[in-house]
């Protein structure tokens, strides 16, 4: 399963990187997404559920993937611009990534949320995971016009 | 697992012309014609720009420092895609030409010029490129494959500047009628606390969404604790819709405000029966009057006749 | 270490998050809420999120296990100054908070803790 790159994909207009290792890293991936969203003209609301997104995948690279780093891009498609956020960790993986995406709202905590409330809020989303090979999850928010 | 995925613009088009060469011979052919380009650059910039204010029809004549410096950024790009041996006007080489393309065509349409007098900044440009290759190619072969590059490359990149247009003249109107929406948002205040939006007219997708949003705002700004959302006018609901109604009355409830659904029709309650959607969570009401009492009596007032203020 | 500070108010407890909270100091608080419900034999907790521009599900279940614990303790909740955003995005998410109660800002809040203890 291969990232976001075709031939003609879009153009990263601005790439950013960020380690995810502990929690204040997650506040400042927070603070960097909206930043960037901020930036690429989103409206609020627009704003804060990518940067909520980010959070849910920040956080499961931190707690289940051991640590890893984020992309964070400002891309662009012919007439409209977008936030791409790229999760990479080299963690245990996810066994069986259907059943996480299904996982409901597990007041325990867990992956389910996280993984499906972070696909909710995006318009595009996609993850490379499985034993051994770590985890790659990446989300991408269009602005409207 | 891709959700929702986009087609990019440049995948509309198809190229549907045979190449007459076979492939070592024409990337060689793609490199001569890039360097007569690059050769002739200035005087092909210079008859590209004035052929093109010739072509003007409009009366707020084109900026021609501006015109002049695009154009010569689109030539170079031009010029190095073909460079690199690529002739799909799809692929990565050509990002950058289709990238400027999108812009030069995007800010046009926001002019309000015509899609011809947009498309004319990429067409205009094979005048000046056919007189140059028939200055250098002596050759009648060599001319006419060169011509048939040439043309065909400018032809695809065309189409791409007129599909460009027209994507953004549809954005320009579903922004409009976003802002128009904005503003329009009828958001009542019947009494102290108590909201009320009467919504009128198809509901789509994109609207629900911007009133709804209004909606949560206008609670915000007034202290509101009861809104009344009163769908009479809405002829039809559909899942989506009935999903944003739903959605945003547990937005509200988060907030702190309680919401009553007012006005729903027997089609639209049994279309929403059929779609499975929860209503036992929501008060509803027949009507907007209805609901407007059950709000006072929640703030714990009623209506009378008489003299005296009573509260309940 | 740093920690959201907690303020007495009668028989309530006032919390006023200000700072995007890292997980540990969502559960510090957590924490520190618990043991002042017993020590002060609060009856109500009021968490005014007026100036929280994210909540995320780590957040949100935080808010619901002070909920949950508070109930168990003979008090309750309720959560204030949800910001529209927020709450939109929440629903999308899938959080809807059962159980605790909210209102639009700190005076209603109160309001609705001292009807709900009385």
């Amino acid at each position: 399963m291969s990232g976001t790159g075709t031939a003609s994909g879009p153009r990263v207009e601005d790439e950013r990187s960020l380690p995810l290792r502990s929690g204040e890293d997650v506040v400042r991936l927070r603070q960097a997404v909206r930043e960037r969203a901020v930036a690429t003209g989103f409206s609020l609301v627009d704003q804060t559920k990518i940067v909520t997104a980010a959070s849910e995948i920040g956080r499961n690279t931190i707690q289940y993937g051991g640590g890893g780093e984020v992309r964070i891009a400002v891309i662009a498609n012919g007439t409209r611009r977008g936030v791409r956020l790229e999760f990479r960790d080299s963690g245990p993986g996810i066994a069986d990534v259907e059943q996480a995406l299904k996982d409901g709202f597990t007041t325990g905590g867990g992956l389910g949320l996280g993984l499906s409330g972070a696909r909710r809020l995006s318009d595009e989303f996609h993850i490379d995971s499985a034993p051994g090979r770590g985890t790659q999850v990446t989300l991408v928010r269009w602005k409207p016009f | 697992m891709q959700v929702r995925a986009r087609a990019p613009i440049n995948a509309i088009i198809v190229s549907s012309t045979k190449d007459p060469l076979p492939a070592h011979m024409s990337s060689q052919r793609e490199a001569t014609l890039a360097a007569i380009l690059r050769t002739h650059e200035d005087a092909i910039l210079a008859e590209w720009v004035k052929e093109q204010s010739a072509r003007a029809t409009r009366r707020d004549q084109l900026n021609e420092t501006q015109l002049r410096s695009t154009a010569r950024e689109f030539l170079r790009g031009f010029v190095q895609a073909l460079a690199s041996g690529s002739t799909d006007i799809r692929s990565n080489a050509w990002s950058p030409v289709r990238d400027l393309l999108a812009e030069v065509s995007a800010s046009r349409a926001q002019q309000g010029y015509s899609p011809t007098e947009t498309a004319t900044f990429v067409f205009s440009l094979k005048q000046p490129v056919f007189t140059r290759l028939g200055g250098e190619l002596k050759d009648a072969q060599s001319l006419a494959g060169a011509l048939w590059s040439a043309t065909a490359l400018i032809d695809e990149l065309g189409l791409f500047t007129t599909e460009a247009f027209q994507k953004t003249r549809e954005e320009v109107i579903q922004r409009q009628q976003r802002e128009l929406l904005e503003l329009s948002t009828p958001v009542v205040q019947l009494w102290e606390d108590i909201l009320a939006l009467p919504l009128i007219g198809t509901l789509d997708s994109g609207r629900t969404q911007v009133v709804m949003e209004s909606l949560l705002q206008k609670v915000v700004e007034t202290g509101a604790s009861i809104a009344i959302i009163d769908i009479t006018g809405v002829p039809t609901v559909d899942t989506l819709v009935a999903q944003h109604l739903m959605k945003t009355v547990a937005a509200a409830r988060l907030m702190g405000a309680d919401c009553i659904i007012s006005g729903i029709r027997p089609q639209i309650a049994q279309t929403i029966v059929h779609l499975g959607v929860d209503l036992s969570e929501v008060t509803t009401k027949a009507s907007l009057a209805d609901a407007f009492g059950i709000a006072l009596k929640r703030r714990g007032m009623r209506i009378g006749s008489g003299t005296t203020t009573e509260r309940a | 270490m740093e920690r959201i500070p907690i303020l007495r108010m009668g028989r309530f407890l006032l919390v006023t998050i200000q700072v995007d909270m890292h997980d540990q100091l969502a559960m510090t608080l957590q924490d520190d809420l618990t043991q002042r419900i017993v020590r002060d034999r609060a009856r109500g907790v009021l968490i005014d999120i007026s100036s929280l521009d994210v909540v995320d599900s780590f957040i949100g279940r935080m808010i619901s296990n002070i909920a949950s614990m508070s109930r168990v303790l003979d008090a309750q909740t309720v959560v204030v100054g949800m910001q529209p955003a927020v709450a939109i995005t929440l629903v999308e998410l899938g959080l809807e908070l059962p159980g605790v109660r909210t209102a639009l800002n700190v005076e209603k809040g109160m309001a609705l803790l001292q009807s709900a203890v009385d």
